[in-house]
């Protein structure tokens, strides 16, 4: 795979996101507002699952989309896809505002970016043998003739390693790896340029997962594909991606290439986030832990939502939006402690001690 | 050397269904030191945590267990009467699963849970029953215990009700504890939290722990001896260093290699070829035959499990040690 290759302003991002915004409403049913006629005051439930949320995404990369649950990974890839709106903002295929493209144009480039889901039990029909559920799409978008469909089908299941014999299977007929197989010969189907992968390996065992991960691997080599890649699990994304984005409740707090993420992490988060990911290397390791507890969505914390749990906290963080800086060429965080550029904090924070500074922290601020 | 805790020989869990017998846990031994920290690891269907029911005795029809012994500090489990039993679980040994849900009863308060767990087992007046609870939940890391005993489990969190979980386990201060699977549903920061609380409290407390988890980066942070299991059977045992550092049974070797990490980067990953194979029908021979690069024609028949140097490995032929 090739790295290092900083994302160069001088290409078009094949899909970039510009401040898109995601709320989900739960509205009033009756009872409540019944109550509220008298008073009650019950209020409308609101999740900002994502917040001005900018995201480019350069040919051929493989951006990885890290955050533990309820930070809004999966609503941001659905937004890429297509599956849910937006709010406000916008989002450009190829530079192509997409909500103001011809039915025509949108077509095609509903084609063009597919998904592939985290369960591969529940993401496929069961009632639909193998031909039909990877060789639907094809058929319906004229890529393929009726006639052709066999062929074509077993081909896309040789592309992902499946024998061409399944082809008249129904899903229970298969194992997990199997299945997940199935699901990328699905979104492969239709010969897209992007695929969004929510948690594609979350659910398989180690060794299948591996499997699969090299088989994300070649595809990309063989296809010229552009992954964006969901995961909670560090150890999968830093083996794929060339770039990495941390989400926290909505928000984008670092993003920037690999190396960089896993070898000088920024923001106090990913710093906590890192120490946290659990290592083969690391022996009879001493567990701290961040503190607190991750807040829910519905009443996110004001300022910077990591503020209760961060260690470098202060009162700016209390009450102010940290903006996304550039802190290093192509590496952006959002915390306070970098805008002062010449206060002694930021260079301690660029430069990073991660994990044992902030194990000794944790330590010592747990016996005071 | 101490007596062990926990000494379990050739240990056998058969499910008796329909479609035929499943050798769920086939002739597993393995003991635990007080104090000690084991991890039993496996991809699913192999036996790990029907191993851990079995041990607790909550194997249930069509499962029973046929054959083997499971010695408590020197107390032979199989068999004795269900009263012994019962007095014995959630007393001397507690269990702790993947899911908090599966412990709490949704429709009762954390205090009538924790209480009714001491009572169970010990003789103390109810005021001191609840200052014992709210301890416990203290010790766990839930803040405001005292108010938080009065809440119910859906009005915590997925890792306060983990927690809850712990702290139920702990009440009556057991010698060994089996945790299924506890922090796989969690957040990475939250399981490591959680992973902090137990090793100080075993270590407070000198309470054993068996790890049960398909997950070698956690058993490797926490872990003194690992027990790596394959289609119901041991494969490899030993220290964790030992057997994480110099894997010497291919599987082992195979799962190691199949963890992304550090090094890995934009390398493809050792893949271990195929599936698991279903337990059901299993015929003689090593079951990881098929998949195994270094099999032969003596794989055929069934390898022992081999100790030397103070590890075991179920092989013909393991990777040699260097």
């Amino acid at each position: 795979m090739n790295r290092q290759n900083l994302p160069n302003p001088a290409v078009t991002p094949i899909l970039r996101l510009e401040k898109v915004s995601k709320k989900f409403e739960k509205s009033l049913d009756v009872a409540a507002k019944v109550a509220n006629l008298f008073g009650a005051g019950i209020r409308q439930e609101i999740v900002h699952a994502v917040d001005e949320v900018s995201l480019d995404v350069y040919p051929g990369e493989v951006v990885g989309l890290v955050g533990e649950s309820g930070c809004g990974k999966s609503t941001l890839g659905r937004m890429a896809v297509g599956l849910h709106g937006l709010n406000s903002g916008a989002r450009f295929w190829k530079g192509e505002d997409l909500d103001k493209m011809d039915t025509k144009q949108k077509h095609a480039t509903r084609l063009a970016i597919q998904m592939i889901f985290q369960d591969p039990y529940a993401s496929l029909n069961p009632r639909l043998r193998v031909s039909d559920i990877v060789g639907e799409a094809p058929v319906v978008h004229r890529l393929v003739g009726r006639a052709q469909k066999k062929e074509y089908v077993e081909s896309k299941l040789e592309l992902v390693g499946l024998d061409p014999l399944m082809i008249d299977r129904f899903p229970h007929q298969f194992s997990g790896g199997q299945r997940a197989r199935v699901g990328i010969a699905r979104a492969l189907a239709v010969n897209p340029e992007f695929l969004v992968c929510d948690e594609a390996v979350a659910a398989l065992d180690v060794s299948i997962q591996a499997q699969v991960l090299n088989l994300f691997v070649s595809l990309r080599n063989r296809l010229n594909l552009t992954y964006l890649f969901i995961s909670h699990d560090l150890a999968v994304v830093r083996h794929l991606s060339d770039r990495v984005v941390i989400m926290y409740l909505g928000r984008v707090l670092e993003s920037a290439a690999s190396d960089q993420i896993f070898s000088r992490a920024n923001h106090p988060y990913t710093q906590a986030l890192l120490a946290s990911a659990p290592e083969l290397t690391t022996k009879k390791k001493v567990f701290v832990g961040v503190r607190g507890e991750i807040p829910s969505p519905l009443n996110p914390p004001s300022g910077c939502h990591f503020h209760p749990r961060c260690i470098h906290a202060m009162e700016r963080c209390k009450t102010e939006r940290p903006p996304l800086l550039e802190v290093a060429p192509a590496h952006f965080s959002a915390c306070h402690l970098n805008e002062d550029a010449a206060s002694s904090r930021m260079s301690r924070l660029v430069q990073i001690a991660p994990a044992n500074d902030l194990r000794k922290k944790a330590r010592t601020g747990a016996a005071s | 050397m101490q007596q062990p805790v926990l000494t379990v020989e050739n240990l056998e869990t058969h499910f008796f269904s329909r479609a035929g017998v499943v050798k769920a846990v086939d002739r597993v031994s393995f003991s635990v030191q007080p104090g000690e920290v084991m991890g039993l690891v496996g991809e699913s269907g192999s036996g790990k945590s029907i191993t851990g029911y079995s041990i607790i005795g909550l194997v249930s029809e069509p499962g029973r267990i046929v054959g083997g012994s499971i010695k408590f500090k020197g107390e032979e489990l199989r068999g004795l009467p269900e009263s012994r039993i019962r007095s014995i679980r959630g007393n001397r040994i507690a269990m702790i699963f993947q899911d908090p849900m599966m412990t709490l009863n949704p429709v009762l308060r954390i205090d009538t849970q924790m209480i009714e767990t001491i009572h169970a087992h010990q003789n103390v007046s109810a005021g001191r029953a609840r200052e014992m609870a709210r301890d416990a939940l203290g010790r766990v890391g839930i803040p405001s215990p005292d108010e938080r005993l009065l809440a119910y489990p859906h009005q915590f969190s997925g890792g306060m009700r983990q927690r809850v979980a712990i702290a139920i386990a702990l009440l009556n201060k057991p010698d060994l504890i089996i945790c299924d699977e506890p922090t796989t549903a969690l957040d990475v920061t939250i399981q490591e939290q959680i992973l902090c609380e137990m090793q100080t409290l075993c270590r407070e407390t000198g309470t054993a722990l068996i790890w049960i988890t398909h997950d070698l980066s956690v058993v490797a942070g926490l872990a003194d001896s690992i027990c790596v299991m394959y289609a119901g059977k041991i494969v490899e045992n030993g220290s964790i260093s030992d057997v994480l550092d110099r894997p010497r049974h291919p599987y082992t070797v195979g799962l190691i290699g199949s963890i992304p990490s550090r090094n890995t980067r934009g390398q493809p990953l050792a893949q271990i070829p195929g599936s698991t194979p279903s337990l059901l029908n299993l015929g003689a021979g090593c079951a990881f035959r098929t998949r195994c690069e270094r099999a032969s024609g003596e794989c055929e028949k069934d390898p022992v499990l081999t100790k030397r140097n103070g590890r075991s490995v179920r092989c013909f032929h393991p990777v040699a040690e260097s």
